[in-house]
């Protein structure tokens, strides 16, 4: 029940909305929990609200590292 | 699609697989905490490939599995009453009480509505201003802060026929309950991703500090869990237990203030009863007095008294003391659509989730 899936932010729709693309399928997100964001930034979605914001440095950080070790 | 491929990368899997076979040969039990991280567990196989020595244990992260009977008894009676709606996630329609269940109660004219978000409860309020409506407001740290903005949204807009049944829980005091229940031996924990995401990390500091259990916090992709597992089994080899957060893309160290604030300003925390673990201090969520007058749990209706299927053994999976298949109903009797106990209902129930994938 704890799912939560990554998405961009396409719009801003007042201070409460965002329209965020979920898997391809544009969606209104609340901000209640997350009202400092930006059009373009990822979050993080559960159960129709944004929780968090996706460090993209963090992540690609990671994938890099993981691609070193490999090789 | 972005943050999730890169994720479940085939060949790093298999390395990371490699990698931790090379750690240990002796046996090492983990709890995986989450039921999200259960079905993700299965859904992608890592189950199966992991080396033999490394088992999985799950454990009672899943919010509808380890809601008792009594509650949804409760939930029924309110069900019954005249003008009165309950809007509620699916999995909840289907877990049996002690003689019926929501979806039961539908069949025979109950207005029970599904929502994907509890926000929708709110609008229902909104459109039928004649019947009350009640939300139950199931979920752990990751969606209790959703259900205090709709509670606090509906104060906003002054909407007085919206009424909250807590069924709030939280993780930190279970997993100390499991911890002390000396039965259930634990090597290492993979902490909950999105309970996380609100919590931040400092909430389990007592697991390494008071208990020497390594503990990682974990995402839920494939290389995500791999890479949790790996590390808390080096963990244990150093015998360094920490905290360790291996989801650091949404997960910072103080969570998420604003969900924390908005948590501790609608909600206190209570003593609550969670299936087969019993009584847990501190461990539960219900309105505080300022809220009273939306709390549903305040309505007068007759509850039956509980009957528990004494055959049903969820109370030991849901403590990671066995596993659905030492369970003498599983797939004979019990099954997901006939299922016995909760863990059979809910989409991420340990019994459910072993009937697909196992
Ligand atoms: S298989 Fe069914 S009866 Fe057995 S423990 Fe699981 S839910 Fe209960």
């Amino acid at each position: 029940m704890c799912l939560a899936i990554p998405g961009k932010i396409i719009k801003k729709i007042d201070t409460e909305q965002v329209e965020v693309l979920l898997g391809g399928i544009k969606k209104k997100v609340r901000i209640d929990l997350l009202p400092q964001v930006s059009v373009g930034d990822y979050v993080l979605v559960h159960a129709g609200y944004a929780i968090t914001k996706i460090k993209e440095k963090e992540a690609e950080e990671v994938i890099r590292a993981w691609e070193e070790i490999q090789s | 699609m972005k943050y999730q491929d890169e994720y479940r990368n085939k060949e790093l899997c298999q390395y990371l697989i490699q990698k931790i076979r090379a750690l240990t040969k002796t046996d090492i039990r983990l709890m995986e905490v989450c039921g999200t991280h259960t079905v993700s567990i299965f859904r992608s196989g890592l189950k199966a490939m992991l080396p033999q020595n490394v088992h999985l244990i799950s454990g009672p992260g899943c919010p509808v599995c380890v809601t008792p009977t009594s509650a949804i008894d409760h939930v029924i009676a309110l069900s019954r009453m005249n003008n009165t709606m309950i809007a509620t996630f699916g999995d909840m329609i289907n877990v049996p009480g002690s003689s019926s269940s929501l979806k039961n109660e539908k069949a025979q004219g109950a207005d029970v509505r599904v929502i994907y978000s509890p926000f929708q409860a709110l609008e229902l309020a909104q459109d039928f201003p004649e019947k009350r409506v009640i939300l139950l407001g199931i979920g752990f740290e990751t969606t209790i802060p959703l259900i205090a903005s709709v509670v606090l949204e509906s104060k906003k807009k002054s909407i007085k026929n919206f009424y909250l049944y807590s069924l709030g829980k939280l993780m930190p005091p279970v997993i100390r309950e499991l911890i002390q229940d000396r039965d259930t031996e634990i090597d290492g924990f993979l902490c909950p991703g999105h309970v996380s995401v609100i919590i931040g990390t400092e909430p389990y500091q007592f697991i390494p500090q008071e208990y020497s259990i390594p503990c990682v916090i974990a995402g839920f992709e494939p290389v995500d869990i791999l890479y949790a597992i790996y590390c808390v089994i080096q963990q244990k080899i150093e015998h360094r237990p920490r905290v360790e957060n291996k989801y650091e893309r949404v997960v910072r160290k103080e969570g998420n203030p604003i969900a924390l604030h908005k948590m501790d300003e609608v909600f206190s925390a209570i003593d609550v009863e969670w299936r087969g673990i019993g009584r847990v201090n501190k461990s539960g969520l219900d309105l505080k007095a300022e809220y009273s007058e939306l709390n549903a749990k305040n309505f007068q209706v007759k509850i039956e008294k509980t009957k528990e299927n004494p055959d049903c053994r969820c109370g030991e999976v849901l403590k990671g003391k066995i596993s659905p298949l030492e369970c003498p109903l599983f797939k004979s009797v019990c099954t997901p659509e006939n299922p016995i106990g909760a863990c059979m209902v809910s989409s991420e129930g340990t019994c459910a989730t072993y009937y697909k994938y196992q």
